[in-house]
Protein backbone atom coordinates (compact mmCIF):
# COMPACT_ATOMS: atom_id res chain seq x y z
CA UNK A 1 0.00 0.00 0.00
CA UNK A 2 1.12 3.57 -0.68
CA UNK A 3 2.49 5.26 2.44
CA UNK A 4 0.97 8.63 3.27
CA UNK A 5 3.05 11.26 4.99
CA UNK A 6 2.52 14.60 6.68
CA UNK A 7 4.69 16.98 4.68
CA UNK A 8 3.81 20.36 6.20
CA UNK A 9 1.47 22.16 8.59
CA UNK A 10 0.38 25.60 9.67
CA UNK A 11 -1.80 26.79 12.53
CA UNK A 12 -3.22 30.10 13.79
CA UNK A 13 -3.68 31.23 17.38
CA UNK A 14 -7.08 30.18 18.78
CA UNK A 15 -8.95 33.32 19.86
CA UNK A 16 -12.38 34.84 20.39
CA UNK A 17 -11.78 37.18 17.43
CA UNK A 18 -14.58 38.04 15.03
CA UNK A 19 -12.93 37.16 11.71
CA UNK A 20 -14.44 36.16 8.38
CA UNK A 21 -14.22 32.41 7.84
CA UNK A 22 -12.33 32.98 4.59
CA UNK A 23 -9.70 34.93 6.50
CA UNK A 24 -9.33 32.12 9.05
CA UNK A 25 -8.92 29.63 6.19
CA UNK A 26 -6.22 31.64 4.51
CA UNK A 27 -4.09 32.43 7.58
CA UNK A 28 -3.19 28.85 8.49
CA UNK A 29 -2.40 28.01 4.84
CA UNK A 30 -0.08 31.01 4.68
CA UNK A 31 1.71 29.67 7.78
CA UNK A 32 1.97 26.23 6.18
CA UNK A 33 3.78 27.62 3.15
CA UNK A 34 6.01 29.76 5.37
CA UNK A 35 6.89 26.65 7.42
CA UNK A 36 7.85 24.67 4.32
CA UNK A 37 9.14 26.77 1.39
CA UNK A 38 9.93 23.60 -0.61
CA UNK A 39 6.27 23.12 -1.53
CA UNK A 40 5.26 24.07 -5.04
CA UNK A 41 1.64 25.06 -4.57
CA UNK A 42 0.82 24.03 -8.14
CA UNK A 43 1.58 20.42 -7.17
CA UNK A 44 -1.46 20.39 -4.87
CA UNK A 45 -4.04 18.09 -6.48
CA UNK A 46 -6.83 18.51 -3.98
CA UNK A 47 -8.11 20.88 -1.29
CA UNK A 48 -10.42 19.77 1.52
CA UNK A 49 -11.98 22.25 3.93
CA UNK A 50 -13.11 20.99 7.32
CA UNK A 51 -15.69 23.26 8.87
CA UNK A 52 -19.17 23.49 10.33
CA UNK A 53 -19.51 27.04 9.05
CA UNK A 54 -22.56 27.62 6.88
CA UNK A 55 -20.64 29.50 4.17
CA UNK A 56 -20.70 27.77 0.82
CA UNK A 57 -18.03 26.56 -1.61
CA UNK A 58 -15.14 27.19 0.76
CA UNK A 59 -12.65 24.76 -0.80
CA UNK A 60 -12.86 26.34 -4.27
CA UNK A 61 -12.76 29.77 -2.60
CA UNK A 62 -9.61 28.83 -0.69
CA UNK A 63 -8.08 27.39 -3.87
CA UNK A 64 -8.72 30.66 -5.68
CA UNK A 65 -7.35 32.73 -2.77
CA UNK A 66 -4.04 30.82 -2.89
CA UNK A 67 -3.91 30.80 -6.70
CA UNK A 68 -4.26 27.11 -7.48
CA UNK A 69 -6.60 25.02 -9.63
CA UNK A 70 -6.80 21.59 -7.96
CA UNK A 71 -8.52 18.54 -9.42
CA UNK A 72 -10.66 18.09 -6.32
CA UNK A 73 -11.96 20.75 -3.93
CA UNK A 74 -14.81 20.31 -1.44
CA UNK A 75 -15.83 20.71 2.20
CA UNK A 76 -16.22 18.02 4.85
CA UNK A 77 -18.49 18.36 7.88
CA UNK A 78 -18.90 15.88 10.69
CA UNK A 79 -19.36 18.17 13.72
CA UNK A 80 -16.40 18.00 16.11
CA UNK A 81 -14.43 15.32 14.26
CA UNK A 82 -14.65 17.01 10.86
CA UNK A 83 -10.89 17.55 11.02
CA UNK A 84 -9.80 13.94 11.28
CA UNK A 85 -12.59 12.87 8.90
CA UNK A 86 -10.94 15.20 6.38
CA UNK A 87 -7.53 13.64 7.04
CA UNK A 88 -8.99 10.16 6.54
CA UNK A 89 -10.61 11.25 3.27
CA UNK A 90 -7.36 12.83 2.12
CA UNK A 91 -5.45 9.66 3.00
CA UNK A 92 -7.92 7.65 0.92
CA UNK A 93 -7.59 9.99 -2.06
CA UNK A 94 -3.80 9.48 -2.02
CA UNK A 95 -3.90 5.70 -1.48
CA UNK A 96 -6.42 5.35 -4.32
CA UNK A 97 -4.01 7.11 -6.65
CA UNK A 98 -6.47 9.87 -7.47
CA UNK A 99 -4.16 12.52 -6.05
CA UNK A 100 -0.55 12.78 -4.92
CA UNK A 101 -0.59 15.87 -2.70
CA UNK A 102 -3.56 17.26 -0.80
CA UNK A 103 -4.12 20.33 1.36
CA UNK A 104 -6.50 19.96 4.30
CA UNK A 105 -7.68 23.10 6.00
CA UNK A 106 -9.79 23.27 9.14
CA UNK A 107 -11.40 26.54 10.12
CA UNK A 108 -14.12 27.67 12.45
CA UNK A 109 -15.51 30.83 14.01
CA UNK A 110 -16.35 31.23 17.70
CA UNK A 111 -20.07 31.25 16.80
CA UNK A 112 -20.03 27.98 14.85
CA UNK A 113 -23.48 26.47 14.20
CA UNK A 114 -21.86 23.05 14.69
CA UNK A 115 -22.19 23.27 18.46
CA UNK A 116 -25.83 22.15 18.36
CA UNK A 117 -27.11 19.04 16.56
CA UNK A 118 -30.64 20.21 15.74
CA UNK A 119 -31.69 16.83 14.33
CA UNK A 120 -31.35 14.96 17.62
CA UNK A 121 -34.88 15.34 18.93
CA UNK A 122 -34.35 12.49 21.40
CA UNK A 123 -32.56 15.11 23.52
CA UNK A 124 -35.83 17.04 23.78
CA UNK A 125 -35.10 20.64 24.78
CA UNK A 126 -31.63 19.66 26.06
CA UNK A 127 -29.67 20.04 22.84
CA UNK A 128 -26.74 22.06 24.12
CA UNK A 129 -23.63 19.88 24.67
CA UNK A 130 -23.53 20.74 28.40
CA UNK A 131 -26.50 18.43 28.89
CA UNK A 132 -24.95 15.30 27.38
CA UNK A 133 -21.74 16.18 29.21
CA UNK A 134 -23.66 16.41 32.49
CA UNK A 135 -25.23 13.00 31.91
CA UNK A 136 -21.81 11.49 31.02
CA UNK A 137 -20.28 13.06 34.12
CA UNK A 138 -23.02 11.92 36.48
CA UNK A 139 -22.97 8.42 35.05
CA UNK A 140 -19.16 8.18 35.20
CA UNK A 141 -19.07 9.42 38.79
CA UNK A 142 -21.81 7.01 39.79
CA UNK A 143 -20.31 3.97 38.02
CA UNK A 144 -16.78 4.40 39.36
CA UNK A 145 -17.31 6.37 42.61
CA UNK A 146 -15.38 9.37 41.27
CA UNK A 147 -15.76 12.84 42.80
CA UNK A 148 -16.00 16.26 41.13
CA UNK A 149 -12.60 17.10 42.63
CA UNK A 150 -11.02 14.04 41.01
CA UNK A 151 -12.41 15.08 37.63
CA UNK A 152 -11.25 18.69 38.11
CA UNK A 153 -7.63 17.54 37.71
CA UNK A 154 -8.28 17.22 33.95
CA UNK A 155 -8.94 20.94 33.63
CA UNK A 156 -6.06 21.83 35.97
CA UNK A 157 -3.61 19.68 33.96
CA UNK A 158 -4.77 20.82 30.54
CA UNK A 159 -4.77 24.52 31.39
CA UNK A 160 -1.25 24.10 32.78
CA UNK A 161 -0.10 22.41 29.56
CA UNK A 162 -1.87 25.01 27.40
CA UNK A 163 0.35 27.70 28.93
CA UNK A 164 3.21 26.13 26.96
CA UNK A 165 1.18 26.31 23.73
CA UNK A 166 1.52 29.74 22.10
CA UNK A 167 -1.63 29.17 20.03
CA UNK A 168 -3.88 28.17 22.95
CA UNK A 169 -6.98 30.18 23.85
CA UNK A 170 -6.27 29.85 27.56
CA UNK A 171 -3.30 31.69 29.06
CA UNK A 172 -4.12 30.94 32.71
CA UNK A 173 -3.52 28.16 35.18
CA UNK A 174 -6.11 27.04 37.70
CA UNK A 175 -6.22 25.03 40.91
CA UNK A 176 -8.68 22.27 41.77
CA UNK A 177 -10.44 24.81 43.98
CA UNK A 178 -10.65 27.28 41.07
CA UNK A 179 -12.36 24.63 38.96
CA UNK A 180 -14.72 23.71 41.80
CA UNK A 181 -15.55 27.38 42.38
CA UNK A 182 -16.10 28.21 38.70
CA UNK A 183 -19.65 28.85 37.53
CA UNK A 184 -21.88 25.85 38.10
CA UNK A 185 -23.65 25.10 34.80
CA UNK A 186 -25.42 22.02 36.16
CA UNK A 187 -25.04 19.91 39.29
CA UNK A 188 -22.37 17.92 37.47
CA UNK A 189 -20.59 20.45 35.28
CA UNK A 190 -18.69 23.65 35.96
CA UNK A 191 -17.50 26.27 33.50
CA UNK A 192 -13.85 25.23 33.78
CA UNK A 193 -14.81 21.63 32.96
CA UNK A 194 -15.76 22.79 29.45
CA UNK A 195 -13.80 23.42 26.29
CA UNK A 196 -14.75 26.72 24.71
CA UNK A 197 -15.77 27.40 21.12
CA UNK A 198 -13.36 29.80 19.44
CA UNK A 199 -12.01 31.12 16.18
CA UNK A 200 -9.08 29.20 14.76
CA UNK A 201 -7.53 27.57 11.73
CA UNK A 202 -5.19 24.66 11.12
CA UNK A 203 -3.80 23.29 7.86
CA UNK A 204 -1.91 20.13 7.02
CA UNK A 205 -0.43 18.84 3.78
CA UNK A 206 -0.49 15.10 3.04
CA UNK A 207 1.39 13.46 0.21
CA UNK A 208 2.52 10.09 -1.10
CA UNK A 209 5.76 8.63 0.30
CA UNK A 210 7.88 9.69 -2.64
CA UNK A 211 6.60 13.26 -2.65
CA UNK A 212 6.68 13.61 1.14
CA UNK A 213 10.36 12.63 1.19
CA UNK A 214 11.13 15.25 -1.46
CA UNK A 215 9.60 18.15 0.46
CA UNK A 216 10.47 17.40 4.08
CA UNK A 217 13.44 15.98 5.93
CA UNK A 218 11.31 15.03 8.91
CA UNK A 219 8.30 13.15 7.51
CA UNK A 220 5.67 11.78 9.84
CA UNK A 221 3.62 8.83 8.58
CA UNK A 222 -0.01 7.99 9.11
CA UNK A 223 0.23 4.29 9.90
CA UNK A 224 -3.14 3.57 11.47
CA UNK A 225 -6.71 4.76 10.98
CA UNK A 226 -9.82 3.67 12.85
CA UNK A 227 -13.27 5.14 12.59
CA UNK A 228 -16.59 4.12 14.04
CA UNK A 229 -20.04 5.70 14.07
CA UNK A 230 -22.49 3.99 16.42
CA UNK A 231 -25.38 6.46 15.98
CA UNK A 232 -26.19 10.14 15.58
CA UNK A 233 -28.56 10.45 18.56
CA UNK A 234 -26.88 10.91 21.95
CA UNK A 235 -29.51 8.77 23.68
CA UNK A 236 -28.58 5.78 21.49
CA UNK A 237 -25.30 5.39 23.39
CA UNK A 238 -25.32 1.99 25.11
CA UNK A 239 -23.31 3.40 28.00
CA UNK A 240 -22.98 6.93 29.37
CA UNK A 241 -19.76 6.15 31.24
CA UNK A 242 -17.65 4.81 28.37
CA UNK A 243 -17.15 5.54 24.66
CA UNK A 244 -18.00 2.56 22.49
CA UNK A 245 -17.15 4.24 19.17
CA UNK A 246 -13.74 5.31 20.51
CA UNK A 247 -13.00 1.79 21.73
CA UNK A 248 -13.74 0.31 18.30
CA UNK A 249 -11.91 3.04 16.38
CA UNK A 250 -8.88 2.79 18.66
CA UNK A 251 -8.66 -0.98 18.26
CA UNK A 252 -8.88 -0.69 14.46
CA UNK A 253 -6.23 2.03 14.26
CA UNK A 254 -3.75 0.14 16.45
CA UNK A 255 -4.34 -3.06 14.50
CA UNK A 256 -3.71 -1.31 11.18
CA UNK A 257 -0.49 0.21 12.56
CA UNK A 258 0.54 -3.10 14.12
CA UNK A 259 1.01 -1.34 17.45
CA UNK A 260 -0.27 -1.82 20.99
CA UNK A 261 -1.64 0.91 23.22
CA UNK A 262 1.45 0.46 25.42
CA UNK A 263 3.55 1.59 22.41
CA UNK A 264 1.93 5.04 22.31
CA UNK A 265 4.33 7.69 23.58
CA UNK A 266 2.11 10.75 23.23
CA UNK A 267 -1.60 11.26 22.58
CA UNK A 268 -4.13 13.95 21.84
CA UNK A 269 -7.53 13.03 23.32
CA UNK A 270 -10.85 14.76 22.69
CA UNK A 271 -11.45 16.37 26.10
CA UNK A 272 -14.51 18.41 25.11
CA UNK A 273 -15.41 18.24 28.81
CA UNK A 274 -13.36 17.06 31.80
CA UNK A 275 -15.05 13.67 31.98
CA UNK A 276 -14.17 12.92 28.35
CA UNK A 277 -10.45 12.56 29.08
CA UNK A 278 -10.66 9.67 31.57
CA UNK A 279 -13.42 8.09 29.50
CA UNK A 280 -11.23 8.25 26.39
CA UNK A 281 -8.17 6.93 28.27
CA UNK A 282 -10.22 3.96 29.44
CA UNK A 283 -12.05 3.30 26.17
CA UNK A 284 -8.80 3.36 24.19
CA UNK A 285 -7.11 1.00 26.65
CA UNK A 286 -4.58 3.38 28.24
CA UNK A 287 -6.22 2.65 31.57
CA UNK A 288 -8.50 0.16 33.32
CA UNK A 289 -12.15 1.22 33.59
CA UNK A 290 -12.59 3.80 36.34
CA UNK A 291 -8.85 4.43 36.71
CA UNK A 292 -8.44 7.26 34.17
CA UNK A 293 -8.39 10.08 36.73
CA UNK A 294 -5.60 8.35 38.70
CA UNK A 295 -3.43 8.32 35.58
CA UNK A 296 -4.23 11.99 34.87
CA UNK A 297 -3.33 12.96 38.45
CA UNK A 298 -0.02 11.12 38.19
CA UNK A 299 0.78 12.80 34.85
CA UNK A 300 0.01 16.19 36.38
CA UNK A 301 2.09 15.59 39.49
CA UNK A 302 5.09 14.33 37.51
CA UNK A 303 4.81 17.13 34.91
CA UNK A 304 4.43 14.46 32.20
CA UNK A 305 2.83 15.94 29.06
CA UNK A 306 2.06 12.54 27.47
CA UNK A 307 -1.69 13.18 27.27
CA UNK A 308 -2.90 16.35 25.55
CA UNK A 309 0.46 18.15 25.51
CA UNK A 310 -0.94 21.26 23.76
CA UNK A 311 -3.57 21.59 26.52
CA UNK A 312 -6.36 19.57 24.92
CA UNK A 313 -9.60 21.17 23.87
CA UNK A 314 -10.13 22.53 27.39
CA UNK A 315 -6.89 24.51 27.37
CA UNK A 316 -6.43 25.20 23.66
CA UNK A 317 -10.03 26.00 22.77
CA UNK A 318 -12.28 24.09 20.39
CA UNK A 319 -12.74 25.56 16.89
CA UNK A 320 -14.68 22.51 15.76
CA UNK A 321 -13.51 22.02 12.18
CA UNK A 322 -9.91 22.86 13.06
CA UNK A 323 -9.65 20.75 16.22
CA UNK A 324 -8.79 17.35 14.70
CA UNK A 325 -6.20 18.96 12.44
CA UNK A 326 -4.67 20.92 15.33
CA UNK A 327 -4.47 17.66 17.33
CA UNK A 328 -2.70 15.99 14.40
CA UNK A 329 -0.28 18.89 14.06
CA UNK A 330 0.58 18.63 17.76
CA UNK A 331 1.41 14.93 17.48
CA UNK A 332 3.42 15.65 14.33
CA UNK A 333 5.45 18.29 16.17
CA UNK A 334 5.97 15.92 19.10
CA UNK A 335 7.27 13.13 16.83
CA UNK A 336 9.54 15.63 15.07
CA UNK A 337 10.93 16.70 18.49
CA UNK A 338 9.69 20.15 17.58
CA UNK A 339 7.28 20.88 20.43
CA UNK A 340 9.47 23.25 22.44
CA UNK A 341 8.58 23.31 26.14
CA UNK A 342 5.73 20.84 25.57
CA UNK A 343 8.07 18.16 24.23
CA UNK A 344 7.53 14.62 25.47
CA UNK A 345 10.73 12.56 25.74
CA UNK A 346 11.40 9.82 23.19
CA UNK A 347 8.17 10.34 21.22
CA UNK A 348 8.17 7.80 18.38
CA UNK A 349 4.55 6.72 18.12
CA UNK A 350 1.58 9.06 18.64
CA UNK A 351 -2.21 8.79 18.73
CA UNK A 352 -4.96 11.25 17.84
CA UNK A 353 -8.49 10.74 19.22
CA UNK A 354 -11.18 13.02 17.80
CA UNK A 355 -14.91 12.45 18.34
CA UNK A 356 -18.26 14.08 17.70
CA UNK A 357 -21.72 14.41 19.23
CA UNK A 358 -21.24 12.72 22.60
CA UNK A 359 -18.94 10.03 21.22
CA UNK A 360 -21.51 8.76 18.74
CA UNK A 361 -18.67 8.89 16.19
CA UNK A 362 -14.92 8.63 16.75
CA UNK A 363 -11.76 8.77 14.68
CA UNK A 364 -8.37 7.51 15.87
CA UNK A 365 -5.13 8.05 13.97
CA UNK A 366 -1.72 6.53 14.67
CA UNK A 367 1.28 8.58 13.57
CA UNK A 368 4.91 7.43 13.45
CA UNK A 369 8.33 8.80 12.60
CA UNK B 1 -50.74 10.90 11.31
CA UNK B 2 -47.08 11.47 12.08
CA UNK B 3 -45.08 11.36 15.30
CA UNK B 4 -44.78 15.13 15.23
CA UNK B 5 -48.45 15.78 14.48
CA UNK B 6 -49.33 13.68 17.53
CA UNK B 7 -46.59 15.20 19.67
CA UNK B 8 -47.77 18.73 18.90
CA UNK B 9 -51.19 17.68 20.24
CA UNK B 10 -49.48 16.49 23.42
CA UNK B 11 -49.59 12.77 22.64
CA UNK B 12 -46.42 10.70 22.92
CA UNK B 13 -46.43 7.70 20.60
CA UNK B 14 -43.87 4.99 20.01
CA UNK B 15 -42.99 4.50 16.34
CA UNK B 16 -42.98 0.83 15.31
CA UNK B 17 -42.38 -0.88 11.96
CA UNK B 18 -45.54 -2.45 10.54
CA UNK B 19 -43.46 -5.29 9.02
CA UNK B 20 -40.67 -6.31 11.41
CA UNK B 21 -42.18 -4.69 14.55
CA UNK B 22 -38.89 -3.01 15.42
CA UNK B 23 -39.21 0.25 17.38
CA UNK B 24 -37.82 3.06 15.26
CA UNK B 25 -36.23 5.85 17.30
CA UNK B 26 -35.69 8.77 16.83
CA UNK B 27 -38.84 8.72 14.70
CA UNK B 28 -38.39 8.56 10.94
CA UNK B 29 -40.71 7.63 8.09
CA UNK B 30 -39.31 4.20 7.36
CA UNK B 31 -37.91 1.39 9.48
CA UNK B 32 -34.12 1.49 9.96
CA UNK B 33 -34.08 -2.33 9.86
CA UNK B 34 -36.24 -3.21 6.82
CA UNK B 35 -37.46 0.12 5.38
CA UNK B 36 -41.01 -0.91 6.23
CA UNK B 37 -43.67 1.72 6.91
CA UNK B 38 -43.65 3.02 10.45
CA UNK B 39 -46.87 3.21 12.45
CA UNK B 40 -47.45 4.84 15.82
CA UNK B 41 -48.29 2.91 18.98
CA UNK B 42 -50.38 4.91 21.41
CA UNK B 43 -50.52 4.01 25.06
CA UNK B 44 -49.87 4.92 28.65
CA UNK B 45 -46.19 4.00 28.40
CA UNK B 46 -44.11 3.46 31.50
CA UNK B 47 -40.44 4.42 31.38
CA UNK B 48 -37.48 3.94 33.67
CA UNK B 49 -35.04 6.64 34.77
CA UNK B 50 -31.53 5.72 33.60
CA UNK B 51 -29.61 8.86 34.61
CA UNK B 52 -30.26 12.44 35.68
CA UNK B 53 -28.71 15.77 36.57
CA UNK B 54 -30.01 19.22 37.50
CA UNK B 55 -29.72 22.74 36.12
CA UNK B 56 -30.66 25.39 38.67
CA UNK B 57 -33.79 23.93 40.26
CA UNK B 58 -34.87 21.77 37.32
CA UNK B 59 -33.97 18.11 37.02
CA UNK B 60 -33.42 16.60 33.61
CA UNK B 61 -33.13 12.88 33.05
CA UNK B 62 -32.72 10.08 30.55
CA UNK B 63 -35.79 7.86 30.41
CA UNK B 64 -35.89 4.46 28.73
CA UNK B 65 -39.14 3.08 27.30
CA UNK B 66 -39.84 -0.51 26.19
CA UNK B 67 -36.19 -1.37 27.00
CA UNK B 68 -35.32 0.31 23.70
CA UNK B 69 -35.86 4.01 23.21
CA UNK B 70 -34.41 6.77 25.36
CA UNK B 71 -35.41 10.42 25.63
CA UNK B 72 -34.29 13.39 27.70
CA UNK B 73 -37.08 14.84 29.82
CA UNK B 74 -37.76 17.18 32.72
CA UNK B 75 -39.00 15.94 36.07
CA UNK B 76 -40.14 18.18 38.90
CA UNK B 77 -39.21 15.99 41.88
CA UNK B 78 -35.73 14.66 42.64
CA UNK B 79 -35.46 11.50 40.54
CA UNK B 80 -34.06 8.10 41.47
CA UNK B 81 -32.25 5.69 39.19
CA UNK B 82 -34.65 2.91 38.18
CA UNK B 83 -37.73 4.96 39.11
CA UNK B 84 -40.79 4.22 36.96
CA UNK B 85 -42.30 7.30 35.32
CA UNK B 86 -44.88 8.27 32.70
CA UNK B 87 -44.96 11.18 30.29
CA UNK B 88 -47.12 13.89 31.84
CA UNK B 89 -46.71 16.54 29.17
CA UNK B 90 -45.02 16.76 25.78
CA UNK B 91 -45.06 18.86 22.67
CA UNK B 92 -43.00 20.99 20.31
CA UNK B 93 -41.92 24.57 21.05
CA UNK B 94 -39.81 26.60 18.64
CA UNK B 95 -39.08 23.44 16.67
CA UNK B 96 -37.79 21.54 19.71
CA UNK B 97 -39.49 18.53 21.24
CA UNK B 98 -40.08 18.69 24.99
CA UNK B 99 -41.07 16.00 27.46
CA UNK B 100 -42.07 16.11 31.13
CA UNK B 101 -42.36 12.96 33.22
CA UNK B 102 -43.61 12.21 36.70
Amino acid sequence: MIKVGIAAYGITPFTKDDQKIESVLLKSVKKLFENNPKINKNDIDAVLVSTNNNSKYLAPILSEMIGIQPKIAHSIESLCNSGTNSIVSAYSYIVSGLVDMILINGAERYDSPGQILEWDDSRGEFKHPIFWASIFTKSYKREFSITDEQLAIVSVKNHKQAKENPNALSKKTFTIQDVMNSKKLTDDLRLLDCSRPCTGGASILLASEETTKKITDIPIWITGIGQKTTSAAFTKNMSFSSMESSKIAGYAALKMANQNIQDIDVAELHDAFSVCEPMALESLGFSDLGNGTSIIKELYETNDFKINPRGGLIGSGHPLGATGIAQTIEITQQLQSNADTRQVDNANVGLVHNMSAAATSSTVLILEK
Amino acid sequence: MSFESELIKGTFCIPECTICKKIVWPPVEFCSNCFGTVSLKKGDFKGKIIEFSRQNKEYFCIIEFENTIKIMAKISQMPEIGQTVKISKCGIVNGNYFFYVN
